[in-house]
């Protein structure tokens, strides 16, 4: 492997774990304050996909207002699952929700595939993001070359809104202790909406900019990606954001230079059995809390 | 009316009940067309309740939330197929990548196929139920349902095409052999399972769903018992999945995708987790309302020359997840709950009646 060739992998390995640590940090935020594993959030990243080719392709509308319209309704659709779904269930046993998880995520593939049927749909192109750059004799496309800056652009904001904002003390506290910070005074039912908002609102930049380099989208489009997702942010540490971060980069190099060594066929194996071998030697990620169980 | 009387009478009329359900078998065998819908939902319908049965003694009687059904199908299917595809159809079968020499001339009996399959399914457990068993809750389940999705990507892909026909599947996978065969497999199944149930074992399995701790102070061996039931649900859900591949005739690693899963556990969540009869019920129902009660959403319908809004294709999944989504949330306990079907509801409601007519039923 030449140094050029290397130096571009490493470019396209940044970039699609960036793009995982967004979404990344979606599953790792509600998993640290509801302890559910949101099933439905790669579902939920995947009809951002849909609503992009609405209102670009079915509206013809510019890629600026678009890109507004389906971040906006991936918030909405975010709220609202968890209004319908999951929120009638916050006294229920953990199993009875991870359950409704995954019965919304089936819910909205089919939704996906009545709408837009299952045939794959190509994915409308926002002109300035698919140019060709070069840089220092690595050429590659706009895209995968500002995802990463955009990705650790939004984590810092997020790093910030958390640490040192109100809503953001709220949210650590709620994470720390559902019962207690309710007795505090809490608006438990704020805080939660307010992590999906955040949480569809990172989805939905990653679904843009996952899908321009791509060709099509198709109704389960989002479950692989999301389960790898889930996967980087439990190997960071579920419940931690620079976790989730570092274990998007993590899982998007190693995937790509397993498939530049010519094996893709196991790119998807390998992040399993990270998973699987991280679980076994360091149950709670590379940052997560030790959790002590009481009886 | 005494307990003995009541157990007696339950006895009576589950006996009734299982002769009604073969003369029910025998008329559909005998005098429906073979394109009939219901044959087709009963023979589904069967091995959907075995896979589920089997789920549910991880999920609902060990309490251990399990996502790798499908792997653990996908195993069994392929372990079957491998050895019971007919010798002279293996070139066919094999025609792009030519046949492994060790497998070229074997061919075992489908009884012992069927064994082979849960037992190649259980080996497999075994091996993984080690490591995977010490999680706790979502993490057990995100492990388990990952170990399904590497079982898929490694029986589809390129290094194994000499054995499992990598991408493109595996086909000639014999028929069953008459109409009644996957009842009587599964009804042999299932017995073993709920005698199972109804053991000592079983009673342990409850025992740590209602609280590990407590259970362990008991004197039950966790780790000991955690892993027989992750095995014997596993050897059952390889059983299931070789009768899915008779069933279909044919099968690719993609037949045993996370949605079949997903589907399986809607199942068990409808029947009641915890209830063997509520899933051999609900998985009757359910694949009756897929295949066939709900077929017409799919269609394009027209009444009086007025196009029926909403209908076509998709649309009966949409349904369908909606139900789902409506039994999730506001009936939690499904059809059954954590109960088993007897007679005596059914009884005392007959009791009442003759009651309210003036006759007593003691």
């Amino acid at each position: 492997m030449t140094a050029n060739a290397f130096l571009q992998y490493c470019l396209t390995g940044i970039s699609i774990g960036g793009i995982y640590a967004l979404i990344a940090i979606g599953y790792t935020m509600v998993y640290g304050i509801l302890r559910l594993i949101n099933f439905a959030h790669g579902d939920i990243f995947m009809m951002a996909a849909y609503f992009m080719i609405f209102s670009m392709v079915n509206f013809t509308l510019p890629w600026y207002v678009s890109i507004i319209i389906v971040i906006g309704a991936t918030i909405v659709l975010g709220v609202v699952i968890e209004k319908l779904a999951y929120k009638p269930l916050r006294s229920a046993p953990r199993m009875s929700i991870m359950i409704s998880a995954i019965g919304v995520s089936y819910f909205l593939q089919n939704v996906a595939t009545y709408l837009f049927s299952a045939l794959p749909k190509p994915y409308p192109t926002i002109g300035f993001l698919t140019k060709t750059i070069t840089i220092g004799g690595i050429s590659t496309s706009v895209v995968t070359f500002i995802t990463p800056i955009l990705t650790l652009g939004f984590v810092f904001i997020l790093m910030q809104l958390i640490n040192h904002t109100k809503i953001g003390m709220a949210m650590r506290a709620v994470s720390k202790d559902f019962e207690t910070s309710q007795l505090m005074g809490i608006k438990i039912n704020r805080v939660i909406s307010f992590t999906f908002v955040i949480g569809c609102f990172l989805a939905a930049i990653g679904s843009i900019l996952f899908f321009t380099p791509r060709p099509s989208v198709y109704p389960l489009a989002g479950s692989l990606p999301g389960l790898k997702c889930f996967i980087a942010a439990v190997f960071g540490g579920i419940g931690s954001i620079p976790g989730a971060v570092l274990g998007g980069f993590i899982i998007g190099l190693s995937e790509t230079f397993i498939k530049a060594a010519g094996y893709s066929e196991f790119s998807d194996v390998f992040t399993f059995i990270l998973l699987i071998v991280i679980l076994l030697i360091k149950p709670t990620g590379l940052f997560g809390e030790k959790i002590t169980e009481k009886v | 009316m005494t307990e003995k009387k009541k157990t007696q009478l339950n006895i009576l009329f589950s006996v009734i009940a299982l002769l009604v359900c073969a003369g029910i078998l025998y008329y559909v065998n005998h005098y429906t067309k073979p394109t009939f819908m219901l044959r087709t939902v009963l023979q589904l319908g069967a091995i959907y309740a075995l896979v589920a049965v089997s789920m549910n003694l991880l999920n609902g009687f060990t309490g251990l939330f399990s996502l790798g059904q499908a792997g653990f199908m996908a195993v069994g299917a392929y372990a079957f197929a491998i050895f019971t595809i007919p010798a002279k159809s293996r070139p066919g079968v094999y025609y792009l990548y030519g046949v492994a020499d060790w497998l070229s001339n074997l061919q075992v009996p489908i009884w012992a196929g069927l064994v082979l399959a849960g037992l190649v399914a259980a080996i497999l457990a075994a091996i993984i139920g080690a490591p995977v068993l010490r999680l706790k809750s979502d993490y057990f389940a995100i492990a388990t349902l990952g170990f399904a999705e590497i079982v898929r990507i490694i029986v589809g892909s390129s290094p194994m095409n000499r054995i499992t026909n990598g991408s493109l599947g595996l086909k000639m996978i014999p028929k069953f052999p008459n109409f009644y065969f996957p009842f009587v497999v599964v009804g042999i199944c299932i017995l073993i399972i709920s005698l199972l149930i109804r053991s000592s074992y079983g009673r342990a399995f409850k025992a740590i769903r209602e609280d590990e701790i407590a259970a362990e102070a008991m004197g039950i061996n966790l780790a000991k018992h955690k892993q027989l039931s992750f095995i014997i649900s596993s050897f059952f859900a390889g059983i299931g999945g070789a009768l899915m591949g008779m069933y279909l005739g044919a099968i690719t690693s993609s037949t045993f995708n996370i949605p079949l899963t997903y589907n399986i556990l809607l199942i068990v969540v409808i029947g009641g987790m915890g209830s063997v009869t509520g899933s051999i019920l609900s998985s009757f129902l359910v694949i009756a309302a897929r295949e066939w009660w709900l077929r017409f959403l799919d269609m394009e319908t027209f009444i009086g020359g007025f196009k029926v809004p909403l209908l076509k294709s998709g649309f009966r999944m949409v349904v369908f997840s909606i139900i789902l989504m409506l039994v999730v949330l506001f009936f939690r306990r499904g059809i059954m709950g954590m109960r088993e079907f007897n007679w005596n509801f059914i009884l005392k409601r007959l009791g009442k009646k003759k009651n309210a007519g003036g006759e007593g039923c003691e």
